[in-house]
């Protein structure tokens, strides 16, 4: 051996050294390494942008008392431009290089559904603040030990349906003896499972279905609709959109349609939502879990005013559901003691967390949508609101309700 | 009942797909430009007009003028910025311009598109009516405003077709599109001849842009559904052709509505682009066409 190699060779020694040296030190610091989550939004919607905010905010909350056993949480936010492809690459990237411990997506149901291979794949504990679909956490049910990493921290549409039945039943059949509806609905994965709920729950309460119509997401003029239903001659229209919102109510006030609207309506959710419609809104009926004036929890309504003050506006529903969910990421994480994805989902399945939309549980492993949000009395139950004077009303649940129900002059409710 | 309720609707949207669509082809039948940012610029109007309206408060006629002002200066910036470097330059090859143009104003489009989702989102805003309330025509409600976007955009049509026959800067505008080169050899310039389109079409996309958001709503995932429904309206009724495309937007327009009403609102655009393609087999130059 030469004097250079040996030179060589002991330099590497030392450098390698150093190097396990460092190693060491390196390793008790582990323990207050970020705990990182992803979160994957349709940032350009109004709903959508409220998530990773939320999720910040949330965040910021925990660190500011210390973190979860000293560790920080660090939020990592993805756009995925509405799309399943953007959302998948976002979701490897989130895992494969960013190393994140879990990931909230999305609000969209079939990125969602396209998401959901891959937390099983990836084995990453995966929470939707936003999507309905049932097909969610029926995949769960189904392949419980591939799929058990999706959690779904929004009502199932299934739940939806319940929901509004409910609402209908109080505010409708019994308060204004109304007796025939007519559904109406987009066409998407979402609402599938929800007009086979409406289709069952409504008779149930009362209310005569004399038809359903589903139209396509992209449709822009709504008159043909309109027609069709008001030719039925129901006395409420039970809408399940999402994807449009703003074109059906401005066209509906236009045209004076003479049916009130009563439903689920998404984008109605939005504080802007008045605006966008120059205040053809006014009368509007939608579900919500969430509402700027709406106190569910004696979290709500604070989680909503520190929103204002921090973003300017109101947070959208899955704003709500986003700032929950990290909120009972970090409590998984602390009773698990652990970012392991297994321990995680244990400790998630044993979730019992009051949040600003409710109180938070989740169904089992023998429930039929397992990891999906359980809904009923004390637990979550939704709201019914509406757009008077420019403002998002709370009008059910009783406990809750701010004001009576309110109409523009050209809705004829029929048995008044 | 039913047939009225058609032929009112149908009146409406065809009129207004005629005036989105003849901007669109007096471009081409002048300069040769299949602008791909059409879309992108009426629904910039429109999201103008909506933000003067119901943002800034600046009452509802003063909105729609700020929204056709806002088209006529995206439509320069596009002739300027996009058009106008491809035609002149010397490194791109004369017989590629014209795809070198098609991909600049589709790409010009999406940056628009892009930027009105990042600065509005992407939800849908509709403008104030400038009509508000309904009337009853045979039985059937109709919204005042409708019948206001059917009277504007006629009358504007019938400003079109007086601006390019009866007067003197129509006349050079009709000849650049039948004969470049003797428009220029009786000492025009060609240049003003373009600018002098763009400033119409500007307007004509920024009105059809606003009336569209007042009528239907528009969002930034209008803007290739515009495009695309303007292209094939010009395409149906003959490239380049006025007349042509005024036809084909009603014929379109009618047949939209009657799928809608008839068979079903989700098949809505199905039937025309049917037709679309056996035109292209039977008349592969349109209704109207030349070329």
């Amino acid at each position: 051996m030469s004097l250079k190699t040996a030179l060589h060779a002991s330099t590497s020694l030392i450098a390698l050294a150093g190097a396990v040296a460092l190693g060491l030190f390196a390793s008790p610091a582990l323990a207050a390494d970020p705990i990182k989550i992803a979160v994957i939004a349709e940032a350009q919607a109004i709903a959508g942008a409220s998530m990773p905010q939320a999720a910040q905010l949330a965040a910021e909350e925990i660190n500011a008392k210390g973190g979860v056993d000293g560790r920080k949480i660090e939020i990592v936010t993805y756009d995925n431009h509405s799309s399943s492809a953007d959302s998948v690459r976002a979701f490897q990237r989130a895992v494969n290089e960013d190393k994140v411990n879990a990931v909230i997506a999305s609000y969209i149901s079939e990125v969602v559904l396209a998401l959901e291979p891959w937390a099983a794949r990836l084995k990453t504990v995966m929470v939707t603040p936003g999507a309905a679909s049932n097909e969610i956490t029926k995949a769960v049910h189904k392949d419980y030990d591939k799929n058990k990493y999706t959690f779904h921290g929004y009502l199932t549409s299934a739940s939806l349906a319940l929901s509004v039945c409910d609402a209908a039943k109080d505010l409708l059949v019994d308060g204004k003896h109304t007796k025939t509806a007519v559904i109406m609905s987009e066409d998407a994965a979402w609402t599938k499972p929800l007009d086979i709920g409406y289709q069952e729950c409504l008779p149930k309460i009362g209310l005569k279905v004399l038809d359903h119509i589903r139209f396509s997401p992209d449709t822009t003029d709504f008159t043909p609709i309109f027609n069709k239903i008001e030719a039925a001659k129901p006395d409420v229209i039970i809408t399940g959109i999402s994807h449009v919102g703003v074109q059906p109510t401005v066209q509906w006030k236009n045209q004076q349609v003479p049916i009130p609207m009563f439903g689920i309506s998404s984008q109605a959710t939005n504080e802007t939502f008045g605006k966008d419609t120059n205040n053809a809104a006014e009368g509007v009926l939608y579900q919500g879990v969430s509402g700027p004036d709406l106190a569910i929890t004696p979290k709500s309504l604070p989680f909503a005013e520190a929103f204002r003050k921090k973003y300017g506006n109101f947070p959208s529903y899955c704003g709500y559901t986003a700032y929950d969910e990290v909120y009972y990421l970090a409590d998984a994480i602390k009773r698990a003691g652990s970012t392991d994805s297994d321990k995680m989902v244990a400790a998630l399945e044993k979730t019992d967390w009051e949040g600003t939309i409710g109180r938070i549980q989740f169904y089992g492993k023998n429930d039929e949508f397992t990891h999906g949000l359980k809904y009923g009395k004390g637990l979550i139950t939704g709201a019914m609101l509406q757009w008077q004077d420019g403002k998002q009303v709370p009008v059910w649940p009783k406990d809750v309700a701010k004001g009576q129900l309110k109409f523009p002059s050209f809705i004829k409710l029929t048995a008044n | 009942m039913l047939a009225f309720q058609i032929l009112i609707d149908g009146f409406a949207v065809s009129a207004l797909y005629a005036l989105g669509a003849m901007g669109f082809t007096l471009i081409f039948g002048v300069s040769g430009v299949l602008n791909l940012s059409h879309g992108a610029i009426m629904v910039a109007a429109a999201v103008a007009a909506w933000a003067a309206a119901s943002v800034l408060h600046t009452g509802t006629y003063t909105g729609a003028l700020i929204g056709i002002a806002v088209a006529l200066i995206m439509s320069f910036a596009t002739y300027f910025a996009v058009v106008q470097p491809i035609q002149r330059s010397r490194r791109i090859p004369n017989e590629e311009k014209e795809i070198f143009v098609l991909t600049g104003t589709l790409l010009w489009g999406i940056m628009i598109q892009e930027l009105i989702a990042y600065f509005f989102t992407n939800n849908a805003k509709t403008v104030l009516p400038i009509i508000e309330g309904v009337v009853n025509i045979m039985g059937v409600r109709t919204p005042q405003n409708e019948i206001f976007t059917a009277v504007v955009c006629c009358v504007v049509i019938a400003l079109l077709w007086l601006l390019v026959n009866r007067t003197r800067t129509g006349k050079v505008v009709l000849a650049a599109s039948m004969n470049p080169r003797g428009v220029t050899l009786l000492g025009h310039e060609l240049t003003s001849v373009y600018i002098v389109v763009w400033a119409i079409y500007g307007v004509l996309a920024g009105l059809a842009g606003v009336l569209l958001g007042m009528f239907l709503g528009v969002s930034s995932y209008s803007v290739g559904p515009l495009t695309a429904s303007a292209f094939s309206i010009v395409v149906l009724g003959g490239l380049g052709s006025v007349s042509g495309s005024l036809i084909a937007a009603f014929v379109v327009g009618y047949l939209e509505t009657l799928t809608a009403y008839l068979i079903n609102p989700a098949y809505r655009t199905i039937p025309a682009l049917l037709l679309l393609v056996v035109v292209m087999y039977i008349r592969p130059q349109g209704l109207l066409g030349r070329r």
